[in-house]
């Protein structure tokens, strides 16, 4: 829902043209994997503030505790050891919701309004209006979204854009010990990184470097990473990150079910058309099943 | 903390041995970021694990369970055969050139005056050579073989880097790679700062494997330095506090040792406790200890203490033994106790040897629980399943639990590891009839004098006399009894040097300890935080965060005890003539006619330096103690081998079995036979903590249940291909007191040591579980630990032991 504080920029299924009298700052949350320790405060201060409480497990062999992202942990942390010229390292990364300049989950939602992004960037899931279809678990380049068995309805970070919207830092930036999640518009976010990056170069970590993905249109959530030249060491980070085609989807076994997707979609849209205009993401998945039914 | 929190980031060099400050102090560790971001520091991290210390420090070395003294005595020598020492510093403010009784003798890994029967020493030639002045005879050169430099070099020049690392277990090459980094800090204008806790207290030597880093802090000139000292860092919010109050029994408030049998009136115990300085103009501070004493039993005796019954001395207690934890629970299991008043404590969970707890605790009569959270140790009589296994219809105790508040829903204060008393606000109230710890034990006090006024009772006078001038005699306020601590005049209180002139009116709150008097005219709670609670109100409430140096000092932020001092010793931030050995980093100076600058000057204000007043006040040498004959197990550390080890001889001293462990801890019947040989129990095994836990409480919170559910140990790879143990296995964790059943962690985190010769894995447990609360039911850690501590402390061995381990 949009705020006072809070215009949208895009919506999932929607062509309302974006309001565009305010002036918005694009913000931008840095983790700075060089300086993060592990403590996991991040993940309890995520639970508190969006009230979420997931099941207490078990340990599987590692510290990743819970051991992956559910409905109900939107943010964990991700240790990988690693032997780098013969030193032992321990890359601890905080893993969570990237919010993409250009969002896959917010491309492939079929539910109008479900996925919305703001004008300052952040990414959001509105649950009301999913269906929990799971599509933006295959849009996103990441592996973020997860859908709830509760209630059948996807999940992810918000980067607590309600408190962003009152001018708060997001509560994992709040309580981080050590400074390693910082929070800031994009611009001062990539300003403090590069100062982050001359230090870790000074102490020999040659290849230390900002993680801002462009083959999702840059991030709103960055890394500064020790070893930026290999994104994957730290437990699976993408190295070029870029949405999945649809269409591999399309041509699987949803394809029965997708003519049938296709069809309501075509009468949605003709309502659309006629109510509010052109489709966007519609028309793009046409534009995929054309080039599929061309081959 | 000889210094602070804040001050770490002040830094050159972060070092982290025998502690887990990422871990252990996640908030804390902020500072040694910001020592690495904003001063280039550089972060070293010693320890047997790759700790989340090790993940973000620039260099790691990995070292054996309980061979710290090896390693750093190995520093020492490191220091001295390459010349890498502040001279300046050492000779004018260590003993470096104090002459020592030529009698004393160390050989064969044992010092002069051993008595192998009762396990001491007897410290007669521990002493210094006094001269025909009463002064200790000193020379400066440091030539003099009897001087402690020469005494220091020789006893360490057998720790060379192959020994060293052949104890150890510290590849070489990485040995002499951090003794590298040490030595830079040399230099007088460099500082290293020392950041350990219980990693290094918790070993049958752990006072001395401090007492060596104080040596070499000594050495380097890093004390009284911004970015410098010995900082000990406190685990719980408030622990610093406790045992500035007394958490010991062989302590009084203010680390006043308490009397003993021994001292039979007041004159004897005062006397015995108030020395005379050992060299000329030192300011000797201890030697005002019976203005502490006095003013501490004005505080507890009010009007009943008076100069014709000794200040009430008769009605202290007299310690008959000792009262250290361990020493509880040993009587408490030979049935020589009847009742146990266990406040903020799960002793089941967090002594060693839980067999011998568990049996202990069943012998008494009664036990009262205060706590906030249903503990372990309070349904210690229950069977739960494995992880408790006893038969509850044999156990008589009968156990009352009082639900008591936490912290957070009581106002009070807080003392930080930096000594900075906090004064915190309630949150809210507590849940049902919970009640303030203050609340619990005045009630209980008030009960007790009322049976005693009505039935009476052998020696009623310390109760019937107490004094007790709260306003609500069951709930005395948290600000009441502050004031109290820091002190107040009982009578007008005249300057010493103008007897005419009134500097405190009687019922003003004091300034600080200075003006507290030994003739009954002043009461004070706890000499060092005197001056806490002033005329001008309470200290500890204050937030002022300004920082006109940029040392992050903020002497308008809480009261740092002693005085608001912020780093102690800081005099000896500043060469003799009372310049600073670095004017960037600035602690206070000489201005010409006074001692000023960014801290309350540990120092006499207008001490000139060509009155030759040395820094460390507080010892009657006014010096630091390269030598120190004050401690139980020698004057210089030496490496021992931990009560269980999985060498049958100490390389040190290869021909000597006595020297084998430390040869002056205390040992119990039945513990001795207890500790598990090598040949069983191959593997080193340590305990610790993990970010996620707060000791046995946060078990019972559900995020943190969430965030790390379930025990588990962590085994190296080696180990593991041996064992045929595959990561998240459940394992069976034997020691020769019991076992525990966890998950496996398998990681490259705990490397396998070559250890004189031979591959030496270690086993590593947290503690955190237990079968009350919302994690994963789990054994007790402390079911596999020894029941032995440090000869000086007491603290148990937790952290080194041996174990054997297999796949379930």
């Amino acid at each position: 829902m949009a705020l006072q504080s809070l215009d949208i920029a895009r919506r999932s299924a929607t062509t309302t043209p974006a309001p565009g009298v305010r002036q918005t700052t694009e913000v931008a949350k840095l983790i700075d994997v060089s300086t993060c320790i592990g403590c996991k405060a991040c993940q309890a201060a995520c639970m508190e503030w969006n009230d979420i409480r997931d099941e207490v497990g078990n340990c599987v062999g590692v510290y990743d505790n819970p051991a992956d992202l559910t409905a109900k942990s939107w943010t964990v942390m991700r240790f990988a050891e690693v032997e780098e010229k013969g030193k032992l390292e321990w890359l601890i990364r905080k893993d969570g919701c990237m919010h993409c300049a250009d969002p896959g989950c917010l491309k492939a939602c079929p539910a109008p309004g479900a996925i919305i992004q703001y004008a300052n960037g952040i990414v959001d899931f509105h649950q009301e209006n999913c269906i929990g279809c799971g599509y933006c678990v295959t849009g996103c380049p990441f592996n973020i979204p997860r859908i709830s068995q509760e209630d059948s309805k996807a999940y992810k970070c918000t980067l607590c854009s309600d408190r962003v919207a009152v001018g708060q830092a997001p509560a994992c930036a709040k309580v981080c010990p050590t400074g390693a999640i910082q929070f800031g518009s994009k611009e001062q976010m990539k300003d403090y990184a590069a100062k982050r990056i001359v230090d870790l170069k000074s102490r020999g970590y040659d290849k230390a470097g900002l993680y801002d993905p462009q083959g999702v249109g840059g991030t709103h959530v960055m890394y500064v990473l020790h070893h930026a030249d290999r994104p994957e060491l730290y437990k699976g980070l993408p190295n070029d990150p870029s949405i999945s085609p649809l269409v591999s989807l399309w041509k699987g076994f949803a394809k029965p079910l997708a003519s049938v997707a296709m069809a309501a979609v075509a009468l949605g849209s003709l309502f659309h058309y006629v109510m509010k205009g052109p489709n966007e993401v519609s028309k793009e998945l046409e534009d995929e099943l054309e080039k599929e039914d061309a081959k | 903390m000889t210094n602070h929190w804040v001050d770490i980031k002040n830094a050159d060099l972060v070092l982290i041995m025998g502690g887990n400050a990422a871990e252990a102090h996640p908030c804390g560790f902020k500072w040694v970021i910001e020592a690495k971001k904003d001063r280039k520091a550089k972060l070293v991290v010693v320890d047997p694990r790759f700790t989340r210390s090790a993940a973000v420090a620039d260099y790691y070395a990995p070292v054996r369970a309980g061979a710290d003294i090896a390693f750093l005595g190995g520093v020492v020598n490191y220091l001295l055969t390459n010349d890498k020492i502040h001279h300046d510093y050492v000779k004018n403010y260590s003993n470096a050139g104090f002459l020592i009784n030529p009698d004393f003798k160390f050989e064969d890994g044992i010092f002069s005056g051993y008595n192998a029967e009762k396990r001491n020493y007897g410290k007669d030639t521990w002493g210094y050579q006094m001269g025909k002045d009463g002064f200790v005879m000193v020379d400066p050169t440091l030539q003099d073989p009897n001087c402690a430099f020469q005494l220091l070099k020789k006893h360490y020049s057998r720790y060379t880097p192959d020994l060293v690392s052949k104890v150890s277990g510290t590849p070489k090459d990485q040995f002499l790679k951090v003794c590298e980094y040490i030595a830079e800090t040399a230099a007088a204008n460099k500082t290293m700062t020392i950041l350990y806790a219980l990693g290094w207290t918790q070993h049958s030597v752990g006072s001395q494997n401090i007492r060596t880093m104080a040596i070499i802090q000594t050495l380097l000139g890093n004390m009284g330095m911004a970015g410098g000292g010995i900082n000990a860092l406190r685990g719980h919010a408030n622990v610093q506090g406790i045992t500035d109050m007394c958490l010991f029994g062989a302590n009084l408030p203010g680390y006043i040792a308490s009397p003993t049998e021994a001292d039979v009136d007041r004159k004897t115990y005062v006397e015995k406790r108030t020395p005379k300085p050992l060299r000329p103009n030192q300011m000797n501070f201890p030697q005002n200890f019976p203005k502490w004493f006095t003013s501490l039993q004005k505080a507890w005796y009010g009007n009943a203490a008076k100069p014709e019954n000794d200040f009430a001395y008769e009605w202290l207690p007299k310690i008959d033994g000792a009262y250290d934890t361990l020493a509880i629970f040993e009587k408490m299991h030979q049935g020589k106790m009847n009742g146990f008043v266990c406040q903020g404590f799960n002793p089941l969970a967090s002594v060693s040897h839980k067999k011998k707890v568990g049996d202990a605790l069943a012998k008494l009569k009664y036990m009262v629980v205060i706590d906030p959270l249903i503990t372990d140790t309070s349904e210690f009589w229950k069977a739960h399943g494995e992880f408790n296994e006893v038969d509850a219809t044999k156990v008589q105790t009968e156990v009352f639990r009082l639900p008591a508040n936490l912290f957070a829903e009581d106002t009070g204060s807080f003392t930080n590891s930096g000594r900075v008393i906090q004064w915190h606000w309630k949150a809210a109230d507590g849940p049902g009839e919970s009640k303030g710890d203050v609340e619990i034990i005045a009630a209980l006090f008030q009960k007790l004098k009322a049976m005693y006024a009505k039935d009476g009772g052998k020696l009623p006078e310390p109760i019937m006399n107490l004094t007790w001038p709260h306003r609500i005699a069951d709930k005395p306020s948290p600000a009441e009894l502050l004031m109290e601590i820091s002190g107040k005049a009982l009578a007008d209180v005249f300057d010493p040097k103008d007897k005419t002139k009134v500097i405190v009116k009687a019922g003003e709150q004091v300034a600080g300890f200075a003006q507290l008097r030994d003739d009954g005219s002043t009461s004070c709670g706890n000499w060092i935080y005197s001056g806490c609670w002033s005329q001008a109100g309470n200290l500890t409430a204050r937030r002022d965060n300004a920082d006109p140096s940029g040392l992050g000092q903020t002497l308008l932020w809480g009261f740092a005890w002693p005085a608001n001092r912020r780093i102690i010793y800081n005099r000896a931030s500043c060469d003799m003539d009372g310049k600073p050995w670095d004017p960037k980093r600035t602690v206070i100076r000489w201005t010409g006619t006074a001692w000023a600058g960014n801290d309350v000057p540990d120092m006499r204000p207008d001490a000139a330096p060509a009155e030759g007043v040395m820094p460390f006040i507080m010892t009657p040498e006014g010096v630091a103690r390269l030598f120190a004959p004050g401690m139980a197990d020698g004057p210089f550390p030496e490496h021992y081998e931990p009560f269980e080890t999985p060498l049958d001889k100490n390389p040190f001293s290869p021909g000597n079995p006595k020297a084998l462990n430390n040869p002056a801890a205390r040992v119990y019947k039945g513990d001795m036979e207890v500790f598990g040989k090598a040949k069983d129990f191959p593997y080193v095994c340590t305990t610790y903590r993990l970010v996620e836990h707060f000791h046995f409480w946060s078990k019972h919170v559900r995020i943190n249940a969430v965030l790390q559910p379930e025990q588990f140990v962590e085994i190296g790879e080696e180990l593991a291909k041996e064992k045929g143990i595959a990561n998240g296995d459940r394992v069976k964790v034997k020691s020769n007191r019991g076992f525990i059943k966890a998950v496996a962690v398998v990681t490259k985190r705990i490397p396998t040591l070559m250890v004189d010769g031979k591959k030496t894995h270690t086993v590593g447990i947290p503690i955190h579980w237990g079968f009350k609360g919302l994690t994963k039911p789990g054994f007790i850690t402390n079911t596999l630990t020894p029941y032995v501590g440090d000869a000086n402390s007491q603290t148990p061995e937790y952290k080194a032991f041996l174990v054997n381990i297999e796949k379930i």
